[in-house]
């Protein structure tokens, strides 16, 4: 929805700070989901999280989830789906090009950003193309597992 | 201007050190000249005289030509096609490439089939979206945005490889560039997205119609501070506007186009405003030049392409350069004589 999806932007830190706390959680708990298997907590998952992150961000499922990078205004949002910054369309009153009755996400994730600790630094960071495939996919699950699974 | 190791029109030129690319655009940008780029708007025809037509107005004006890639959404020959008939002449085409209406199989495709008909310089872009052209009802792509294309072209260029990771046997030896607004929100920003292009490969920027100095300004400072004027050249977008009212129509119309007040303030209170339009423009290039790191201009003249040459050159940018220009019989100078 429309309006909480600028209400996060604009609780960008206090969720900045309470998905670094669900991931370390997550993290901890790497033992027992695999022990339960990842891909039988696949499907469950994802329906949780396409709820949850549906309801706070408008959340697309792409699977690799940019959000603490883009000061929480999830970037699938734009219409040209762009992951590192606006395009050059923006309208004057900072509005979107393509569709002139919603706020440029990239306005929003430029003002989510400054509320975040380094979120400025974090919207430098050059984001490659998306994996088309992992779309639908769990960006918790993906992100546990290679955090768990990597050696440091 | 005919440099010394140029062979025949169109063949490429012997890379010098610390180039990417055989063209002379980069050899131009390098050399440290006042550079002057023409936007060409591709045909909707599939006759190429229509392409050399168009850009025989620019010849001895400019360094480099771009060919559009359906500019404002609307259909139009390819700016591959278009570029791949320039380069016959001799010209120097910049290949624009949007990523609105192809994903990144086609995209890589058409960056080393554009290097392949001799096509050294590539624009990235991200495209202006479906619902401003003719055929909204086209489904809008966006498998990239520009600067994962910067990012994948490099990689060509550089690393020899595809987005997948597979191999190529020979790279596009292209310069990259990118777009940038410095007048849209979120104005405070605008430099580090810019910055984050140049890193991401872009080695010149052609700018949106810039006719707020002041704000571009602040963007240069802002620009300079992040180390982007080392690493790339900055041609800002000019063009002369027809009459007031085309003016607020584009305002109104075309994406990411902003105009301020008094400019067309200045066009409706104008007799002759379509002259008007061209002194403005004309008023402007001579500003530019003296703004530091502004490395050239680049002329969208939509409609108006026959008044480039008059404005570049009561701009006296050019300082006696003369860019190059074909000469001879070659392809599509049958009708010379007209112009």
């Amino acid at each position: 929805m429309y309006a909480t999806r600028l209400w996060s932007v604009r609780h960008a830190r206090g969720l900045a700070r309470f998905y670094q706390g669900f991931e370390t959680l997550l993290l901890n708990l790497a033992p027992l989901w695999r022990l339960l298997g990842y891909r039988r907590l696949e499907r469950p998952v994802a329906a949780v999280e396409r709820v949850v992150k549906g309801l706070l961000f408008d959340c697309k499922m792409c699977g690799r989830c940019v959000l603490s990078s883009t000061g929480m205004s999830c970037p699938m949002n734009c219409p040209k789906q762009l992951r590192n910054g606006p395009c050059g369309g923006v309208r004057a009153d900072g509005h979107c090009e393509v569709r002139p009755e919603m706020r440029c996400v990239w306005m929003e994730a430029f003002a989510g950003a400054e509320r975040i600790p380094g979120g400025l630094d974090a919207i430098r960071v050059v984001q490659g193309p998306v994996d088309r495939r992992l779309e639908g996919s769990s960006s918790w699950l993906r992100v546990v597992r290679e955090k768990s699974e990597t050696p440091r | 201007m005919k440099f010394e190791d140029e062979p025949v029109p169109g063949y490429p030129l012997p890379i010098r050190p610390g180039h990417t690319s055989p063209g002379r655009f980069e050899r131009v940008l390098r050399a440290g000249a006042f550079a002057v780029t023409a936007e060409l708007a591709p045909p909707d025809s599939a006759d190429p005289e229509d392409v050399y037509r168009r850009a025989r107005v620019f010849e001895g004006y400019v360094d480099a030509i771009n060919a559009t890639d359906g500019s404002g959404a609307n259909c139009h020959m390819s700016s591959l096609a278009v570029c791949a008939l320039l380069t016959r002449i001799g010209h120097a085409p910049v290949m624009q490439i949007s990523c609105r209406d192809r994903n990144r199989i086609a995209i890589q495709g058409d960056i080393l089939g554009g290097a392949a008909m001799g096509v050294c310089n590539m624009l990235c872009l991200t495209g202006d979206g479906v619902q401003a052209g003719d055929h909204p009802q086209a489904m809008p792509v966006f498998d990239l945005d520009a600067i994962s294309l910067l990012d994948i072209a490099c990689n060509l260029r550089d690393h020899h490889r595809f987005e997948s990771g597979r191999k190529i046997s020979y790279a596009p030896r292209v310069l990259l560039g990118a777009a940038e607004n410095p007048v849209a929100p979120p104005a405070e920003h605008r430099a580090l997205r810019l910055a984050k292009k140049v890193a991401a490969g872009a080695q010149f920027v052609q700018t949106q119609y810039c006719f707020d100095l002041e704000r571009l300004r602040v963007f240069m400072r802002a620009v300079e501070e992040l180390g982007v004027l080392e690493r790339a050249f900055i041609l800002v977008g000019v063009g002369p506007l027809r009459s007031a009212k085309a003016a607020e129509w584009m305002r109104a119309h075309v994406p990411g186009m902003h105009v301020p007040d008094e400019i067309i303030a200045r066009l409706a209170g104008a007799s002759d405003q379509a002259r008007e339009g061209r002194n403005l423009c004309v008023e402007l290039i001579q500003e530019l030049h003296t703004i530091k790191g502004v490395s050239g201009v680049h002329v969208m003249a939509y409609r108006q392409e026959e008044s480039v040459a008059e404005v570049i050159e009561r701009s006296g940018v050019l300082g006696g350069r003369r860019p190059w220009r074909p000469e001879g019989t070659q392809f599509g100078s049958l009708d010379r004589k007209t112009s």
